[in-house]
């Protein structure tokens, strides 16, 4: 068959098949009549494959090669249903993506809590060490933020409420991104991961041992403790994602370095995702419950019930008998 | 059939149904005047809604953290994931992000790619991304490579093949496939080719077909209409 012929037998099926395409491509709600689609996509398949074996011309073999380039990408979706999936992953596969990953979380933590307490200990016993840590400045300014003497004054950590919403779009904006460059420099095959992981708790460590020296345990440890299940969680959450990218650079196993990081990279997004949760929840109570002017004992409270709850979610949550 | 020249990045992808998708994979030059222009409206974006915020007080400052961190970090994914793997520089540029396997890109692969931009501009401008791209054929950054994804041209509209208007007339030898496409290939972009070009891709053929040069033009244009056949 010549190509002319090829062409006029089969150009109303193309206008049609190209018309189905334009609606499936503008999503639109009326898209009736097209239980065919796969069938006539497969049609479109063999004629390009017919058009090149028999040499017709590049424009034809072109012109079909694209409609069947946009019919693949109109059929091989990857379509789930999203709160059904919502509802899995908080259910079931992340805390279980915690549980399955505990090497990574467990050395994230060591990295993080490790340097945390040493230095918070060691600050605690000679309190000039943090001026190796941070300068004067921020010192001042850290001291100033949890002085229990400011609290009558409406300043510090225990501010006005309509503050509450410039902390809330800081933390946010602030504590994710750390998440996410704690996630990402894992590349680096694991050592950004572990520096930020290392130089955050040197931070935050550093912090908690002047202040309790100071002897400012209820203002600070009073506002931290409750977000702090959250946040510190995430971040070591957010270190063992990117360590194991790293890991998957470093020792690949079976599988070639590229195939095991691309492994890894699907297989972690559970913990990044995780991550963004935690870290959402943290900024909310960070900005409207930590902040708020309560007892010291409520908020020790409150802050063990936050601790006890992420660690039995990560724990046992999602956990089935054997035959699931 | 229709071999990818050497130079070509044009990337063969076999579909089920035992069909070669040609992906052309976009190289750096594009892709960085993509990322310039997004990276214009997202300064556009933050500069209109600081000075609508600026008048919201302590609530806009809060507003506009957040807006910051959605257009730093989730302007790419969203528009990736909800407009069929364009980002408006994107768009402009004639690219598109697919997975590899040429299927359009969903969440956790954007995301994938798109946080490990942080890695990608290390040191500094984007120079571990470039010396990625150039290290392999299809020009993947290492948050391309990591989530497997392939920024490509999308499709452009084909130019209309005219008809020729030539009388048909069959070739004086037996001609193989692929010769009997060159012709074809040369009847369809004969207008698009200036008066001395087209004369002198025909006289490539003049020897081996025995024609005579003065009519080298129309003799090629009656045998690509007879290859092609009756309307």
């Amino acid at each position: 068959m010549k190509q002319q012929q090829f062409e006029a037998l089969r150009r109303a099926d193309w206008q049609q098949f190209e018309q189905h395409l334009e609606q499936l491509e503008a999503r639109s709600k009326h898209t009736r009549n097209l239980d065919d689609f796969p069938k006539r996509y497969r049609a479109l398949c063999q004629d390009k494959a017919l058009a090149q074996s028999r040499a017709y011309s590049n424009a034809l073999v072109e012109r079909l090669g694209q409609l069947v380039s946009r019919g693949h990408q109109q059929l091989y979706r990857h379509r789930s249903r999203t709160l059904s999936r919502v509802i899995g992953f908080l259910l079931a596969e992340f805390p279980r993506a915690v549980r399955r990953e505990w090497r990574a979380v467990g050395i994230a933590s060591a990295f993080f809590y490790g340097p945390a307490l040493l230095v918070g200990t060691l600050i605690f016993f000679f309190p000039e060490l943090i001026y190796s840590l941070m300068d004067a400045e921020q010192v001042r300014g850290m001291e100033q933020m949890y002085d229990p003497s400011a609290r009558r004054f409406g300043e510090g950590a225990l501010r006005e409420s309509d503050s509450n919403w410039v902390m809330f779009g800081h933390y946010i904006s602030n504590n994710i991104g750390i998440g996410f460059r704690t996630f990402a420099t894992g590349l680096l095959l694991g050592i950004g991961s572990l520096f930020l992981l290392l130089f955050n708790g040197l931070v935050i460590g550093g912090v908690a041992g002047y202040l309790s020296q100071l002897g400012y345990v209820e203002t600070f440890f009073g506002f931290v403790i409750a977000h702090g299940a959250f946040e510190l969680t995430a971040i070591t959450l957010a270190g063992a994602a990117g360590l194991k990218l790293g890991w998957a650079l470093i020792a690949p196993g079976a599988l070639s370095r590229l195939q095991a990081l691309q492994q890894a990279a699907q297989q972690s997004m559970s913990l990044v995702y995780g991550v963004i949760l935690f870290l959402l929840i943290a900024a909310f109570i960070e900005a409207f419950w930590s902040s708020m002017n309560l007892a010291f004992s409520t908020k020790l409270m409150v802050g063990a019930v936050m601790w006890l709850w992420v660690g039995a979610y990560l724990g046992w949550m999602g956990r089935t008998h054997a035959t699931q | 059939m229709t071999l990818p020249a050497v130079l070509d990045t044009r990337y063969p992808l076999e579909t089920p149904e035992g069909i070669d998708l040609l992906l052309q994979p976009a190289g750096p030059i594009p892709r960085a005047l993509a990322y310039l222009i997004d990276l214009c409206i997202r300064g556009l974006v933050m500069l209109a809604f600081s000075i609508v915020l600026i008048f919201f007080g302590r609530l806009g400052m809060g507003l506009w953290s957040i807006l910051f961190f959605l257009l730093s970090w989730w302007y790419p994914v969203l528009f990736e994931v909800l407009w069929q793997g364009r980002t408006p520089g994107k768009h402009y540029l004639g690219l598109r992000v697919v997975h590899a396997d040429g299927t359009p890109i969903g969440w956790s692969a954007s995301l994938i790619r798109n946080l490990l931009r942080t890695v990608d501009m290390l040191p500094l401008v984007y120079c571990a991304g470039f010396i990625s791209m150039l290290s392999n054929a299809r020009f993947q950054r290492l948050g391309d490579l990591a989530a497997n994804t392939l920024v490509t041209y999308q499709e452009r509209a084909l130019i209309n093949t005219t008809h020729i208007s030539v009388a048909p007339q069959q070739p004086p030898v037996a001609l193989d496939l692929e010769e009997q496409l060159a012709i074809l290939d040369y009847a369809e972009r004969h207008q698009q080719l200036s008066e001395e070009r087209r004369q002198e891709l025909a006289e490539l053929l003049c020897n081996s077909l025995q024609i005579p040069r003065a009519q080298a033009q129309t003799q090629l244009l009656g045998m690509a209409s007879y290859l092609r056949g009756p309307q």
